[in-house]
């Protein structure tokens, strides 16, 4: 089990979710104060900065026109902690493929980052969330195909060592791909995708070898995905990659109550998920089955029925993992249970207005007294290529 | 999604790909009528059609992904669509007819004229999509995927109670064709938004008669783009119905119709 620090990098300080219509897609830069984002950007970089040092991996994602994420761009703060960082894994997750495009170009910011970090890099092609269609201004009818195309490009991009290659596809036509560098990693750095709902789409990822990973969901639903891609799982034979992740909201204390302040000020980055129907769930986005939920009024999209549940409903469903060192210990091992087993925890640490002391504390609480109680909780996926001994 | 095929002959190939099958019904007697249904499909069960069939035989012709028919991955958009519905009117040898279109099918019906019109008696245009004239800056057609769901209603409805349906009691094959249209109209739309900006170029090709209805309350695409659309086209006359939004067909059938027999006479 590998542990990783993630935060969404958030500008907290806005107006109240009353008096917002959305938090994403069309809330007004004029609401963001460059002085205030120059802090939490230093600041929250200084916190992956202090991951590293306590023996954690690091998350970085992207998001767009939202003050729930101030990382529009992940290739920066990646390649920022390529230096700054020495230890640490660094998982971008991830690239936008299907609503950025360019995946040559994102294959070259990624061999370039996983050279200057010595390989240290992971490789996340992500399809996007429904907020994201319209600041990208991508057809959400075509996210899934976009993603695919994307990433079979970029993969024969870092693989491709013998000149120019051509590609002629549905979406990307490029004559000449000859990328310098190439990956530092081995045919190529690991690949992970993420999912929620979509079974084809785990058994793709499966057959692949790729890494799984899915956030926020209740451990029902990831059991069953996780489940899913375990029977189609294949080995690539690729270093540190395959297997299954999941994303919980993590606050480790020194007391129940502070747990339970720190658990609320996590539960933000849901309350904060604020929008109007049309970027919930935009056309075509969901399959055509769960479209006709919707139009019964059955589904509103996945993370509105996330987002109405308090604190006991979060932590009983694994969602928000929260409590002394000795029940957040107890939580993921029964997590890790209650989903058939999974490889890596990827935890929201930091998100609202919790505070630099506080992320710290909580961090720090975890690595040394979590971590270690955790670590040896085998692979959940049996034949996995095993991991290379870590660089000194 | 794969479409069944029906027991009626309903469903036809057309052209040469395998993958390409389109849904046309028939309703009707009389000399052929192409009409080609905007992208909520709500012509085909409006009280128009009922007076139109009895003048006509209206080959209703669901374009790539609407109703029942497939939507191969290599269509792109109406400018594709147009050289289908061609092979349409060849396929049932149809010749010196009437052709209506209805915002989404009427883009596809100007996109088609352009290309070739010698088929065409007369073509009616019902508040279609398809230019741009603004600016970049510009919204010409108002963002029916960014605006939330009332405000979109009540854009496009004079009378937003004509507008609403009722998905709640409404079976589920049929609302997987609503779920489905709406995720072609999607596909063919998103970019350039609702819009090919080589169209306005092409326009002048058309020299059929041609016919526009506008809503006058259409809030989407007002009036004023139905007048820029009409200087675009040489023979085109433009027609303002009120009291009616993006769908006059449906909100004042008996003025639609007034409209259309003065017109195709």
């Amino acid at each position: 089990m590998r542990a990783w620090h993630f935060t969404e990098m958030p500008y907290p300080n806005i107006p109240p979710f009353d008096e917002l219509k959305n938090t994403r897609v069309t809330i007004p830069s004029r609401l963001f104060d460059p002085k205030i984002g120059a802090d939490l950007y230093n600041r929250y970089l200084d916190e992956h900065c202090i991951a590293d040092e306590l023996g954690l991996d690091i998350m970085l994602n992207e998001h767009h026109a939202s003050a729930s994420c101030l990382d529009s761009c992940v290739p920066l703060p990646a390649a920022i902690l390529a230096r700054q960082t020495t230890k640490a894994r660094i998982l971008i997750l991830g690239n936008p493929v299907a609503n950025r495009g360019e995946p040559v170009r994102i294959a070259e910011e990624m061999a370039m980052i996983d050279c200057i970090s010595r390989g240290r890099l992971d490789v996340g092609f992500v399809r996007g969330v429904p907020t994201e269609i319209n600041p990208a201004n991508s057809n959400p009818t075509l996210t899934n195909d976009r993603l695919w195309e994307g990433i079979d490009l970029a993969m024969r991009a870092w693989t491709t060592h013998d000149g120019p290659f051509n590609y002629e596809g549905r979406f990307w036509h490029k004559r000449a791909v000859n990328i310098w560098p190439r990956p530092y990693q081995q045919p190529h750095p690991p690949v992970w995708i993420t999912g929620s709902t979509d079974r084809e789409n785990v058994r793709k990822v499966a057959q692949h070898g790729f890494t799984f990973a899915t956030f926020l969901q209740p451990y029902e639903n990831t059991r069953s995905l996780f489940d899913e891609y375990r029977k189609h799982y294949v080995d690539a034979g690729v270093p540190h990659q395959g297997g299954t992740a999941f994303l919980p909201l993590v606050f480790t204390a020194d007391s129940d109550t502070e747990a339970e302040q720190g658990a609320q000020e996590l539960l933000w980055y849901i309350r904060s998920n604020k929008t109007e129907p049309q970027f919930k769930n935009p056309p075509g986005y969901a399959s055509i089955a769960l479209n006709v939920q919707a139009l019964q009024g059955k589904f509103a999209g996945r993370t509105e029925a996330v987002r109405q549940q308090g604190l006991d409903y979060m932590m009983e469903q694994g969602i928000l993992i929260a409590g002394t060192p000795d029940k957040v210990t107890a939580r993921i091992r029964k997590f890790y249970d209650q989903v058939g087993g999974f490889d890596h925890l990827l935890m929201m640490q930091q998100a609202g207005h919790l505070d630099h002391q506080r992320t710290v504390r909580s961090m720090t609480l975890f690595a040394k007294e979590v971590y270690p109680r955790i670590m040896d909780l085998p692979p959940a996926v049996a034949s996995r290529t095993p991991e290379p001994a870590l660089a000194e | 999604m794969q479409v069944q095929e029906h027991k009626r002959q309903d469903i036809h190939q057309i052209g040469p790909s395998e993958d390409l099958k389109l849904e046309i019904v028939r309703r009707g007697s009389g000399p052929p009528l192409l009409l080609i249904p905007g992208e909520e499909a709500l012509e085909a069960e409006a009280a128009f059609l009922d007076e139109l069939a009895k003048s006509y035989e209206v080959f209703i012709s669901s374009p790539p992904g609407f109703g029942r028919s497939t939507r191969p991955d290599w269509i792109t958009g109406p400018d594709d669509i147009a050289y289908m519905m061609l092979d349409v009117v060849d396929e049932f040898g149809l010749n010196n007819v009437p052709v209506i279109g209805f915002s989404f099918g009427g883009w596809i019906a100007a996109e088609m004229a352009s290309k070739d019109d010698g088929f065409i008696s007369k073509l009616v245009l019902v508040d279609p999509y398809g230019i741009k004239t603004g600016k970049p800056t510009e919204r010409d057609i108002q963002d029916v995927w960014l605006l939330s769901p009332d405000e979109v209603m009540a854009l496009k409805w004079y009378d937003t109670a004509k507008g609403k349906r009722d998905f709640k009691v409404m079976p589920e094959d049929k609302l997987t064709i609503v779920a489905r249209n709406t995720e072609s109209f999607t596909r063919f739309g998103w970019e350039p938004y609702l819009h090919n900006p080589k169209l306005k170029h092409r326009l002048h090709r058309i020299k059929a008669p041609t016919l526009l209805i506008w809503g006058e309350n259409d809030g989407i695409i007002t009036p004023k783009y139905g007048e820029a659309y009409r200087k675009l086209i040489p023979n085109a006359q433009l027609a303002v119905i009120p009291q009616a939004g993006h769908s006059p067909h449906i909100e004042q059938p008996q003025a639609f119709l007034a409209e259309l027999r003065k017109f195709l006479g």
